[in-house]
């Protein structure tokens, strides 16, 4: 879990970082030309089958510990030990987990299979065709309904990862203290401002700030 | 504090044997000390059951000075009740108010069954114990304890996880039931010090084996463990136990 889960951190940052470019506010044309560039490099198109076999491993890995793990106490108590030892989300991995996968299901169908098979509006950029990503985008986001989905997403997504960051690195046997203390606090950071760039991309569409 | 006097209703785990089904019994007990310990409350009680003819609780209890890990009660939804770094035979009744009712549980985990009322079977943990928790060392005379050196701060953390006394809280509080603090204990204390170190690859793969083949659930790190164990074992002793288990996986010859 620990080593499939830092390998979807990193995969996070790099699509925050390409998504980001809707933000330079002319008109997708950096967004586009960064997706194009994404869609387009053979390395990239590889490494995307490993992304796959990593979030698809995650998730087998994530309901097998679920199931076996709840399978582990017949009779439950009459009083939980609850918030007493330990926070809410750590405990709510698989619930929350769930969520993220739902929103896969929409994400992909809402961006990923048109630009890969079902087709996307092309644009002129440079001389050269492209997909226009950024203008599928404000299409997906002019529904209230989308964008709603997208936020709770990216809640289920900060408190997944609130608590996956730094397992993560503890399963991995980081054990020295002062790394922990970074890891901790780096984890709290990429916990918060990764999901809220997310949250902000349908957001900003939606409420036009990006055109 | 000024002592008092209180008087509590019990909802205690009543089971007869393992395999019968087990429920909740009421049970009114007076005049109780604030000085008594938790044990001492159920003295009083089972001298009281005993007196009516009727059956006392069975609850597994030993030195009653915390160190033996025998005691093993979940007093309120928390193993070994609401004090922090605690075993149940050093809880007091001043934890408590008059008019309180307390609900009394077995450890719950597949691991451990129920034997009879509060008591459960952890020869499981014996178990794990005898696949890696020991060291090997010549016969004869006994050497020098300043024979082998040892750093200082090695010796701190290894002493620290060696205050595990093996009741189970961490497995009773898991959500997942999982034992992994206990064995990495076990493990890190003995990676710490060099006489651990013949046994060091063995070890680790071994107690994990046998802990899974015991039933126990698997580490998420929710940290409940930590937060009541009552010797106070830092869960850093997990990361560690994790190292040596990657370590040995791919230096060990197993």
């Amino acid at each position: 879990m620990g080593l499939t889960g830092l390998f979807l951190i990193s995969f996070l940052v790099v699509h925050a970082g390409v998504n980001a470019c809707i933000w330079a506010n002319d008109g997708g044309v950096l967004f586009n030309k960064v997706a194009h560039f994404m869609g387009s490099m053979i390395i990239i198109r590889i490494l995307e089958v490993g992304l796959f076999a990593g979030i698809f491993i995650h998730i087998i890995q994530g309901y097998v510990l679920e199931f076996t793990n709840r399978s582990k106490r017949n009779i439950g108590y009459k009083i939980n030990l609850g918030n007493r030892g330990s926070k809410w989300y750590s405990r709510s991995m698989g619930l929350l987990g769930t969520i993220l996968l739902l929103f896969f299901i929409i994400h992909w169908k809402q961006f990923w299979i048109p630009s890969r098979f079902t087709g996307v509006n092309e644009v002129l950029i440079d001389g050269k065709e492209v997909h226009n990503m950024f203008n599928l985008m404000q299409v997906t986001f002019t529904e209230p309904w989308v964008v709603t989905v997208y936020v709770l997403a990216c809640f289920s997504l900060a408190w997944h990862l609130m608590h996956g960051f730094q397992s993560a690195f503890r399963t991995i046997g980081v054990h020295n203290k002062r790394f922990l203390v970074l890891i901790q606090s780096a984890g709290i950071a990429f916990s918060i401002i990764i999901p809220l760039a997310f949250a902000m991309m349908p957001v900003s569409m939606y409420l036009g700030w990006v055109k | 504090m000024e002592h008092y006097s209180m008087n509590l209703t019990l909802k205690v785990w009543k089971q007869k044997n393992a395999k019968a089904k087990g429920s909740f019994e009421t049970f009114e007990v007076n005049d109780i000390s604030s000085e008594m310990s938790f044990l001492e409350m159920f003295d009083v009680l089972n001298e009281k059951l005993i007196h009516e003819g009727k059956d006392a609780i069975a609850f597994d209890h030993d030195c009653r000075e915390g160190i033996c890990g025998t005691c093993s009660m979940y007093i309120n939804g928390r193993p070994h009740g609401p004090w922090h770094g605690t075993t149940t035979c050093q809880l007091h009744m001043r934890a408590f108010k008059d008019g309180d009712t307390i609900v009394v549980e077995p450890w719950r985990a597949k691991a451990f069954p129920v034997i009879k009322d509060l008591i459960v079977d952890r020869t499981s943990f014996d178990k794990i114990i005898q696949a890696g928790g020991y060291i090997s060392v010549n016969t004869g005379s006994a050497v020098d304890g300043n024979a082998m050196p040892v750093e200082k701060d090695n010796a701190d953390k290894a002493f620290a996880a060696a205050a595990c006394i093996g009741c189970g809280a961490c497995v009773a509080a898991c959500k997942n039931s999982s034992a992994l603090l206990f064995v990495a204990a076990k493990v890190a204390h003995l990676a710490l010090v060099p006489q651990g170190a013949p046994e060091r690859k063995t070890r680790v793969m071994n107690m994990i084996n046998v802990m899974d083949k015991e039933g126990f659930g698997s580490c998420t790190f929710t940290t409940a463990c930590e937060a009541v164990c009552p010797k106070e074992i830092s869960v850093t002793n997990i990361s560690r136990l994790n190292q040596e288990y990657f370590l040995a996986g791919l230096t060990g010859d197993k």
